[in-house]
């Protein structure tokens, strides 16, 4: 199970300290598909970050299967079994997509084997296998990398962050087809940043975070129809300054 | 007789486990002397009588042939000049496994300059090879200086595989193609990796006379701690032709790296174009592999492993 307790996250700009996540407590239980959506800034990112380590948590607990990893650093984290698909995954040149595969994966991988990964985000694999991870690459690309790498790695902790974002339709379709398998193996905790239907259709539960804060809980059904309702979204400014904004 | 250390500077710069492949052209040469000496079936290996070094002829149409012509230098303060002369036959198709390795556990300077001048016939396609490395246990100084210039006939290839892997303190690298010929190109691969206060230098001058010849440089290197590089890959475009420089460099601590790419374009139909970038290694990059289980220092030799690979 993974628990948050009392999560704070702040950072540092110009006008001062900005508080980022205040107070987040949550507990997911293993094998459960949670799917965190919200509106931009909100502090969903921050969220996936800051439980990988790659952000400092200002105050809280994260603890994962009894292991609190509050303290650890980011390698720690992954060996205990936490992976954080990004959302702008970065390039490498002259790093094979085989290459990144096989350090995800903390082995050396059969042909075969690295197949199954790549054919699991609609890449054909004998296209991509000996493909340098740079700038040749598109975007939809490399995020798809960035997931068979994280489906490579294995870990009972597996975050995406926006999964879906510069993949095509077709691609997407199998994508959440591959979410539906990963969860139905029921053996691994996923947490996916999303705001796609079809995604949040998938999970067991989903989250909505705005303003740094849990604002609501609970299955599709329930959230989905809140979401919908709240699109058309004002701006405060208008209502103040009639339509000056 | 070649000595242990001799054995393992072969293995790291020609790849060669022992003296040489059967039935393949092969010249070692040690502390500047003759080690050995085989003959391939079409490839002939002379010794010049003008001056130090070789020439190594390629009959017309060779296919799938190997040459190694290795250097060794082991003794401390051995300094070593050699001239090769490669004459490539038409239509020939060869690979070259070239490279020096110095080994200096003195305290003087050890140094090898080679100057290797090739000569592609029509058609002829040649990969040539080249790695230097450094080693030993001495205050002396590792110097290799190579300079590589090639004269390309019509439709003729040459793609250029330089390294230099480490170890080598002060380098004056010298590389000069002329694409003569129409139809005739040059892809050059260089890597560099330097550190301590190691120097180098990579000039290279790229000539495309012949109507529709092509050149496509790719250099990569990684400066660390307090060592230099520079950089000078020109191009000059002279017929209807294409030229693509790229320039990356990794810099770490101390480092400095500059980079001076120049292409002159003297035909209308002249197409060049130059790219250059150095920078240190992004933090996202070492952040990624490190969310894949890798230390800080893992990832960064993953990194560099790839970027010089």
């Amino acid at each position: 199970m993974l628990e948050l307790k009392n999560l704070c996250v702040s950072a540092q700009s110009e006008g001062g300290k900005t508080e980022i996540l205040k107070n987040i407590s949550l507990q997911v239980e293993s094998g459960k598909f949670l799917v965190v959506t919200g509106p931009n800034g909100g502090g969903k990112t921050t969220l996936a970050r800051t439980i990988m380590g790659i952000m400092p948590a200002e105050s809280g607990e994260i603890v994962l299967d009894g292991t609190d990893l509050t303290d650890l650093d980011i390698t720690a984290r992954a060996k205990a079994g936490v992976s954080y698909a990004f959302q702008q995954p970065p390039r490498f040149k002259g790093m094979k997509v085989k290459d990144l595969l096989e350090i995800a994966a903390g082995k050396a991988l059969r042909l075969d084997e690295s197949c199954a990964f790549l054919t699991q985000v609609g890449l054909c694999a004998s296209d991509y296998i000996a493909r340098d991870v740079d700038g040749s690459l598109s975007g939809g690309e490399v995020k798809r990398i960035e997931i068979a790498t994280i489906l490579a790695r294995g870990s009972k902790l597996m975050i995406f962050d926006e999964p879906e974002a510069g993949i095509d339709l077709w691609s997407f379709a199998r994508l959440t087809e591959t979410f539906r398998q990963l969860h139905a193996r029921g053996d691994v905790t996923i947490i996916i940043i999303s705001h796609q239907e079809r995604i949040i259709r998938l999970a067991d539960e989903v989250l909505l975070i705005a303003g740094g804060q849990i604002r609501d809980r609970g299955p599709a059904d329930k959230i989905l129809p809140m979401i919908l309702s709240d699109t058309v979204v004002g701006c405060n400014m208008l209502d103040q300054e009639a339509g000056r904004c | 007789m070649l000595t242990d250390i001799q054995k393992q500077i072969l293995a790291r710069v020609a790849d060669m486990k022992d003296t040489a492949p059967a039935h393949t052209a092969v010249n070692i040469r040690t502390n500047g002397q003759k080690a050995y000496r085989s003959q391939g079936e079409h490839i002939k290996i002379e010794s010049k009588t003008d001056r130090d070094g070789i020439d190594i002829r390629i009959d017309p149409g060779t296919k799938g042939e190997k040459v190694y012509i290795p250097v060794v230098v082991s003794a401390s303060g051995f300094q070593d000049m050699v001239y090769n002369d490669f004459y490539v036959g038409e239509g020939a198709d060869v690979e070259i496994i070239a490279g020096c390795g110095i080994h200096n556990d003195g305290c003087d300077e050890s140094r090898h300059d080679g100057i290797h001048t090739f000569y592609l016939e029509k058609n002829a396609r040649v990969t040539y090879i080249e790695r230097h490395y450094g080693e030993g246990s001495g205050t002396g100084k590792n110097v290799l200086n190579p300079q590589t210039v090639l004269y390309l006939k019509q439709g003729a290839t040459v793609t250029l595989e330089t390294s230099q892997i480490g170890g080598v303190d002060d380098t004056k690298r010298y590389t000069k193609i002329v694409c003569e010929g129409a139809d005739s190109e040059a892809i050059i691969h260089e890597k560099l990796l330097t550190q301590g206060d190691q120097t180098a230098v990579s000039e290279m001058d790229v000539i495309l006379n012949g109507e529709n010849s092509k050149t496509r440089v790719i250099s990569r290197s990684v400066a660390k701690e307090n060592s230099v590089q520079t950089f000078y890959p020109r191009v000059e475009g002279n017929n209807a032709c294409f030229g693509h420089v790229s320039c990356d460099s990794i810099i770490m601590g101390n480092a400095r790296v500059k980079s001076i790419p120049a292409i002159a374009c003297n035909h209308v139909d002249a197409g060049l174009m130059h790219e250059a970038a150095i920078g240190k290694i992004a933090g996202e990059q070492i952040l990624k592999l490190k969310t894949l289980g890798l230390t800080d220092a893992e990832a960064e030799e993953k990194i560099l492993e790839g970027f010089l690979r």
